[in-house]
């Protein structure tokens, strides 16, 4: 579908503070002799302190109808008031992605949009607004579909953005849902040709008879235009959900992973993928394991890992054999005998695993903890970090509604030194791997004032709750941060919440 | 929604006095045993069940019976805890927070956690419909053999877990009979009452939301239905 959308600027006064500090040195994390300072966990203003940039509402449906002809009804569904703001079930923010310089940032929502912000350039006028995003392109990137041979509906919801690094002028960028993964090319057009012969001005043709003289058309300028364009779509290969995919190092294949089967691309070629992972059991009646998430390794174009719903991590090799049901190497920590009870396996399923930006390193997400695991040491992980260890004792609760399966997203900083993840309440944690310090900051919207530095939030387990805390029992369960991007190089994170997406900057002195 | 308040309520019931404290750890297991079977078939039948959801469930109703009968609480027909209500056991928050109560005297109410043990079979529907004549007293509640019980158990997560492989299209009858199949355990599933129609999803959980009928009348009409099919069967 070509979508050709001026570029959108959101009334930025509408609803969030802005305020920019001037860009200088990276934040503390990065400092350059190599010692980076210590997290702030106070609150205050001191070094390492977390303000908002700007809260962005992705637009509703309602407001697109104008631009576009085909209303769907259907996802304007579950409509409900939510501070103020209306939000539709569509609007939900499913995953966020910042490109390789971190210069665009994707979105996608569960009514199947991309929503592709950019990073305001520093210009002397307005030094201030330097690292502000604003909407660069939407487009629906899937459809809801319907299986007719299962009678069951395919969601098109978007389950994972990932970006090719860019080689051209144009962007582009892989979305995937549950079935199938699309190719987008995102491209700028500042300039028209004009003076066709055969067609007027409008665009009507023009009657020959009355054609004199021949002209030579010119390109002139014209507003930014920005349209995504589907360049390749991936469809057919997978019968269970895809979970993750992953843009090879090769930048030539990528992979998909879904709950049994991964399946290796080339991007030129999609009626065929290679089958590389196949766990899927000859009688499903002993399936006891599914395949969570995948990722090619930063730079070895031959080794990807892929983690499982049993807290194991599997390594492979592709140049060992065509199909990798052999592991290379196997991660897996023995299991704390204390801490056994009905719910120690739901809690071990890994929910996202990240290769470090050096390669090095993996990390781990699963129901309670972030674990970071050397690739050269399998039995066990070199650091473990408690998200909301607190939530150990309320499990049973957890898995009555379900919140136990609540998968949660990591992501490392640019120099590998913060790690960060979600938790519920609103809440995102963020731990220095070296200074060992941890804080817990909130997306919310009471807490963004102007110029208002992020508080770290604290959750009280038991006896007396001071008066920042918050209690376990008052903690919000709808509320929940599976969604977090880092930027590449500088400390600026994006956090989804629900149907908004905080950009949150450290604060430089 | 994590009901937050309900906590609360806990923590009084459980102080108060004349009440009884927590519930014992095999109550315990026992609901949620039943949470996880009713989560098990309770899938959004609209869209494709979350696969990973349905294994790691799978895994803890494996795990919890395997224990149970390791402890030797897997009877065939052995009453199992005197006077537990039976509909205490699928309402399972309640059951943790709430004390066990004494007997509330004998209602056959079917349990969707029995229905595992109904398959719908006609050979294993007489076996349990004999069982229900012949013990009405003892309460649908009470498991058939184990081994019954797991197959049934695995041959509803194979169910669960066929519909998401794609079938080749050998023959349609083949495919909508295995679709008719499901919909039927589902019902036999919530209602623990065979019955004609096929309600569909929100169909069944109504039947069982509703106090269910007796079984002396479920049988009856269960006996119907079979010498229906009988007549059927032997027309043909």
């Amino acid at each position: 579908m070509l979508l050709s959308l001026p570029a959108l600027h959101l009334q930025t006064s509408e609803h969030h503070p802005l305020f920019q500090l001037p860009h200088g040195r990276l934040g503390p994390w990065c400092s350059p002799t190599g010692s980076p300072a210590p997290l702030s966990c106070e609150a205050g203003c001191g070094e390492g302190s977390w303000i908002l940039v700007c809260r962005l509402l992705v637009p509703t449906q309602v407001s697109l109808l104008s631009m576009e002809e085909d209303i769907d009804t259907r996802k304007i569904n579950n409509s409900f008031l939510r501070d103020h703001s209306y939000a539709t079930e569509a609007d939900i923010i499913s995953t966020v992605e910042f490109n390789h310089t971190g210069e665009l940032l994707a979105t996608g929502d569960k009514g199947g949009r991309v929503v592709i912000f950019q990073r305001e350039q520093e210009s002397k006028n307005q030094v201030h607004r330097r690292g502000e995003y604003n909407v660069y392109s939407t487009f629906q990137s899937h459809e809801p579909e319907f299986d007719y041979l299962k009678s069951l509906e395919i969601e098109e919801k978007i389950n994972k953005i990932r970006w090719l690094p860019q080689q051209n002028a144009a962007y582009f960028l892989l979305s995937t849902n549950d079935k199938t993964v699309k190719l987008w090319k995102v491209s700028e057009r500042d300039k028209r040709p004009e003076g066709y012969n055969l067609k007027d001005e409008e665009g009507r043709l023009r009657d020959p008879a009355t054609i004199t003289t021949l002209r030579v058309p010119v390109l002139r300028p014209m507003d930014l235009m920005v349209e995504a364009t589907p360049r390749r779509v991936f469809a057919n290969a997978h019968t269970y959900h895809i979970n993750s995919i992953s843009v090879n190092s090769d930048y030539e294949t990528y992979m998909s992973a879904d709950d049994l089967r991964i399946n290796l691309w080339n991007f030129e070629i999609t009626n065929q993928s290679f089958n590389i992972v196949d766990i899927k059991p000859a009688n499903m009646e002993e399936l006891t394991e599914v395949i969570t998430a995948a990722e090619f390794h930063p730079h070895h174009c031959n080794t990807f890992v892929y983690s499982s719903s049993k807290g194991t991590i599997r390594l492979c090799d592709m140049r060992a054999s065509a199909l990798c049901d052999r592991h290379t190497k196997f991660f897996e920590e023995p299991e704390d005998p204390s801490n056994r009870s009905f719910f120690s396996e739901i809690i071990s399923s890994i929910s996202d695993v990240k290769f470090s930006h050096s390669g090095r390193y993996i990390m781990t997400r699963d129901y309670l903890t972030v674990k970071v695991w050397d690739l050269n040491m399998e039995n066990r992980p070199i650091e473990t970090y408690q998200v909301h260890d607190y939530l150990r004792s309320k499990l049973c609760s957890l898995y009555e509604n379900d919140c136990i399966f609540d998968k949660f997203e990591c992501v490392w900083n640019g120099s590998d030194s913060v790690i960060m993840t979600g938790s519920y309440n609103n809440f995102f944690r963020m731990f220095d791997r070296n200074t060992k310090r941890d804080v817990t900051l909130e997306a919310s919207r009471e807490n963004s004032k102007p110029r208002a530095i992020l508080k770290p939030r604290k959750v009280c387990v038991g006896g007396k709750r001071r008066k920042d805390e918050i209690s376990v029992d008052s903690l919000d369960f709808s509320k929940k941060i599976l969604h977090t991007a880092w930027h590449p190089s500088e400390n600026i994170i994006a956090v989804a919440a629900t149907n908004n997406l905080y950009i949150f900057q450290d604060k430089v002195n | 929604m994590f009901a937050r308040g309900l906590k609360r309520k806990c923590d009084q019931e459980e102080v108060t006095e004349g009440f009884g404290t927590v519930p014992s750890y095999s109550l315990q297991r026992q609901s949620l045993l039943d949470m996880s079977l009713v989560k098990l078939q309770l899938c959004h039948m609209l869209v494709e069940p979350n696969l990973c959801r349905s294994v790691l469930i799978a895994n803890t109703v494996r795990q919890i019976q395997e224990e149970m009968s390791r402890d030797g609480v897997w009877h065939p027909g052995a009453p199992q805890g005197a006077g537990r209500a039976p509909l205490d056991r699928l309402v399972s928050t309640e059951v943790l927070c709430r004390t066990a109560r004494g007997p509330h005297g004998e209602q056959a109410v079917p349990e969707s956690g029995e229905s595992p043990s109904q398959t719908p079979a006609p050979g294993l529907c007489t076996v349990s419909l004999a069982q229900e004549l012949r013990d009405p007293e003892s309460g649908l509640w009470e498991m058939d053999s184990p081994r019954e019980s797991r197959a049934s158990f695995s041959k509803s997560l194979d169910q669960i877990f066929e519909t998401l492989e794609s079938k080749p299209p050998g023959s349609m009858e083949e495919l909508l009979s295995d679709v008719e199949s499901s919909y039927y355990d589902l019902d036999t599933v919530l209602t623990g009452v065979v019955s004609g129609s096929k309600p569909g999803l929100c169909g069944g959980l109504e039947g069982f939301t509703t106090a269910p009928s007796p079984p002396s009348s479920g049988c009856k009409s269960d006996l119907a239905e079979l010498d229906h099919v009988v007549e059927i069967l032997v027309e043909t």
